[in-house]
């Protein structure tokens, strides 16, 4: 049921046979062992990539994509103990390990289960056929006669165990993409809610993150970050830190500068003491001309994600125009561990431990800043704390490969602090969207055009500070997939509604202030934002109830029911946006949203109920209704709580988050300058699934994330008349939108 | 010059070397008697999530220099519970499975058994206000609210 974590000590030859063997962190225990002659493979065509049977009937399940705490470990465990008839206890999971995963890409982008689940699900099936097949064989019995049962197959009076069928052997089958898997009809596990496998070692503090882990002999780094991001080292005074108990060694390679000591505590003060002088660097734009600054920024391309009509020509026409700009700050993932890694190099081999959501990406980007070959690269992942993006653990790999090569690869476990994280993780980068809409005489929406300023690429490795910092190669990283779509940023662009003339269009910009990266629904989540506000703006400026707008420009019967269903769900009153008569100084409003995830997976609905406060700007989000469909559920527990999460995630986001900066540097550098949402401002949350489970499992990671700042927004408005176009929605805000009404 | 540092944790005297009795106390867990339940989050004392008990009072270890805890009863995660005997609060924890990542658990759990020793029958509003400067970033909130009502009504 645990988390087993490979060590490169662990992996021994025996007899000519490759012998894997796993340690819970450092304490050893039982193996799953690989009897293969050769190496396991990692090919994410081979069922081999994916599954294993050892003697004793333990599956191990080897997934590239990896539980961020997200639940994933157990509805893995859940697919793989259903395809396969296994009891759920005897699956094990092995993830993100260069040397025994597949390399899925990065676990991003809700597809864990949709992609990887299914992936994985494939191979199971491929499994089970090959299985009855050997059983038939062996024992006499045709297949239509075989059942199977809780890791065994059974007929006419005969069975044989899995163990007995493939004891420790491997499959050596192309994963079979016609592999027939098992009718939903029949689930006994997926679609339950499981209970998760990490939560009882996480409540308490047996559980191993990345945090936890260490090796003997084990040394400690911290980094001392330059004062402003694009700052050259000028000179570092190592005097500075003489006489600091358990300093090794100050470590300087061009901008890159660390310290490693042998203890936690050592590293920590020195790091602290060094002086170092940095030169003057002020490239970051003036945050109070931050718009300006994007919507000046070098357009590098166009791209189009959706074009109907002649949206130019008929809004010229229009005898009614509307206009919006509404924009989304930049935002740092946040993680309440900072970043956190260990990496050792002996005899020329580099093993890195880490958090990483993308251990193979991380495995090439150490290849080429450290120059050393890819086989000699084995970086292997442990879960650590939350994770909604590429924060900073690959990051703390690449300190960790460079604090370790100079003390002679001994390991080193750097351990950001909360500044480093807050400061130099990648961040969501800003948004701006310009939008514009036609209604004619009748009052009918006759176009709809949108632009948004968004950073172009997104979907490659984001360099290494390391490397950036000491001038060694962050590229180009070769990657063996390529994805099918252009842009990160770009994606619910484009609407789901059905006016005749619409035109949207991203602007992809040639740089944004901040190195950047995805941070949960990257672009969904700001372009939904906008999108959905301005939907409600229509709907206002026609009198409409905006439930009912939404359903008269919706031809999708699947998201039209979950509309519906919400509304009902939320006891929606049909009536036109703002609320009339309203007195008082705290008011309260609902305003609604809604999503098709990339226009092609996962609907989300959701109604916001707000009580905002005019005299001090206060917004008080007290509820949250969601209905939401994902296809076929996996873990309706795993789901509903990946809902609770986005949604309070997303209100931390909507109501209070923006990265500080000035001139030089990123200056919300702890908790108090960048606050999150706390416990008495968390809203209830009510939720509705809708289980569908003959349809594909789509994800649910972050789609429920994209409606969050729409709906409050629309309520704010249905509570006061007054429009917020800017997250986050602070009190300063709304007030200067009371004012300025 | 190393010091020697003498403990009280999970009732169990333990002596350590330091080379800094300034130290503070999370360190010495974690690095120096391997605890993993009191984690470092900020060490700044903003976020909760390396809280431990210091004579039953919630107490945050990242600022508290090992000079403060001489002669008091220090109590981390694993001295509530285990996954096989849990503590009622942790056991709570479980069954409203009130974790995503999980890594501000041992600050919810530290802070909700302070709580529950002092106020047998909280509130929604009393429960929000003791676990507000315990920050969760997955957005578990609910959960651990709804963890702490029904440890309440299995004490």
């Amino acid at each position: 049921m645990l988390d087993f974590v490979s060590t490169r000590r662990d992996v021994l030859k025996v007899g000519g046979a490759l012998v894997v063997t796993f340690t819970l962190a450092k304490k050893a225990c039982s193996a799953v062992a690989q009897s293969s002659a050769q190496k396991k493979t990692v090919a994410s065509d081979e069922v081999d990539g994916f599954l294993s049977i050892n003697a004793d009937g333990q599956v191990a399940l080897y997934s590239g994509k990896v539980d961020l705490g997200t639940g994933l470990r157990t509805a893995l465990t859940q697919i793989v103990a259903e395809e396969l008839d296994v009891p759920i206890d005897r699956v094990r999971l092995i993830q993100g390990d260069t040397a025994l995963t597949p390399d899925q890409g990065p676990t991003w982008g809700s597809f864990s289960i949709e992609i990887g689940g299914t992936r994985i699900r494939q191979a199971a099936a491929t499994a089970r056929k090959a299985l009855a097949e050997i059983a038939a064989d062996r024992l006499g019995v045709p297949t239509t006669e075989l059942r199977i049962e809780s890791g065994r197959v059974t007929g006419r009076g005969r069975s044989a165990s899995y163990a007995e069928l493939v004891g420790s052997g491997t499959f050596s089958l192309k994963i079979d993409d016609n592999a027939p898997t098992k009718n939903p009809s029949t689930y006994a596990v997926v679609g339950k809610p499981v209970a998760r496998l990490d939560i009882p070692e996480k409540a308490t503090g047996r559980f191993s993150y990345m945090h936890d882990f260490h090796v003997a002999g084990m040394l400690h780094g911290r980094v001392v970050r330059p004062l402003a991001i694009g700052a050259r080292l000028e000179s570092v005074d190592e005097s500075s830190v003489n006489g600091v108990p358990g300093l090794l060694k100050v470590v300087r390679e061009g901008d890159f500068l660390g310290v490693v000591a042998t203890t936690e505590w050592g590293a920590i003060q020195a790091a602290r003491k060094l002086k170092a002088t940095w030169s003057n660097w002020q490239g970051l734009p003036e945050r109070a001309r931050l718009w300006e600054h994007v919507r000046a920024t070098k357009i590098n391309s166009d791209l189009v994600t959706s074009n109907v009509g002649d949206s130019a020509k008929v809004l010229s026409d229009a005898p009614k125009r509307i206009s919006a700009t509404y924009d989304f700050a930049a935002q740092t993932h946040g993680s309440i561990g900072p970043s956190c890694a260990v990496v050792e190099i002996n005899d020329g081999r580099l093993t890195s431990w880490s958090a990483s959501q993308a251990t193979h990406r991380l495995r090439r980007q150490l290849a080429a800043m450290m120059d050393m070959p890819l086989d000699d690269i084995h970086c292997l992942y442990i879960e650590g704390s939350g994770c909604y993006g590429r924060n900073g653990h690959e990051d703390a790999a690449g300190d960790a490969a460079l604090l370790s090569r100079a003390v002679g690869g001994r390991p080193v476990r750097v351990q950001w602090m909360r500044a480093d994280e807050h400061g130099w993780a990648p961040k969501g980068p800003p948004v701006l969207v310009d939008l514009r809409a036609g209604v004619d005489g009748e009052g009918r929406v006759i176009a709809w055009e949108s632009e948004f300023f968004v950073p172009e690429g997104g979907l490659g490795p984001v360099p290494l500070i390391a490397a950036t910092l000491a001038g060694l190669s962050t590229g180009p990283i070769p990657e063996p997939y390529r994805f099918n779509f252009p842009n990160l940023m770009a994606f619910n662009a484009a609407i789901p509604y059905t006016f005749p003339n619409i035109t949207t269009a991203a602007h992809l910009l040639a740089e944004t202030p901040f190195r950047w990266s995805w941070i949960r629904s990257p672009g969904r989540l700001q372009n939904t934002f906008a999108n959905e506000c301005f939907v409600d703006e229509l709907a206002a400026f026609l009198g409409a109830d905006p439930l009912d707008f939404r359903l008269g420009h919706l031809d999708d019967p699947r998201g039209a029911e979950l509309l519906l269903r919400l509304a009902a769900l939320a006891k929606w009153e049909k009536r036109p946006t703002p609320r009339t008569g309203v007195k008082g100084d705290v008011v309260t409003g609902r305003g609604i949203s809604y999503v098709k995830y990339r226009l092609s997976r996962t609907y989300v609905g959701a109604v916001a109920e707000v009580e905002v406060d005019r005299r001090t700007g206060e917004i008080n989000v007290q509820r949250f209704f969601v209905v939401h469909d994902c296809g076929q559920i996996i873990n309706p527990d795993g789901v509903t709580n990946q809902i609770e999460g986005n949604i309070i995630q997303t209100v931390s986001r909507t109501l209070k988050e923006e990265v500080l900066f000035d001139r030089s540097a990123v200056t919300s550098l702890h908790w108090a300058t960048y606050p999150i949402l706390t416990f008495p401002e968390v809203p209830d949350v009510v939720i509705e699934l809708i289980d569908r489970p003959n349809e594909p499992p789509w994800g649910a990671g972050e789609p429920a994330a994209t409606i969050v700042p729409s709906a409050i927004s629309n309520a704010v408005f249905d509570a006061i008349g007054v429009r917020l176009r800017s997250v986050p929605f602070t009190p300063a805000k709304v007030m200067a939108a009371i004012e300025g009404h | 010059m190393p010091t020697s540092v003498l403990l009280d944790i999970n009732g169990r005297a333990v002596t350590i070397e330091v080379d800094d009795p300034g130290m503070p106390l999370l360190y010495a867990l974690r690095d120096h008697l391997e605890l993993k339940g009191p984690r470092f989050g900020c060490g700044l004392g903003q976020c909760g999530t390396c809280a431990v008990l210091l004579n039953g009072e919630p107490v945050l270890s990242c600022e508290t220099p090992l000079t403060k805890v001489a002669n008091k009863k220090v109590v981390t995660l694993e001295g509530l519970g285990s996954p096989e005997h849990p503590s009622p609060v942790q056991q709570a924890f479980i069954d409203e499975q009130a974790a995503q990542c999980g890594y501000c658990l041992n600050g919810m759990i530290i802070q909700a058994t302070a709580l529950l020793a002092t106020t047998k029958n909280p509130t929604v509003p009393q429960i929000k206000k003791a676990l507000a400067d315990n920050l969760c970033r997955c957005g578990t909130h609910l959960r651990i609210i709804r963890a702490v009502q029904r440890a309440a009504r299995n004490a």
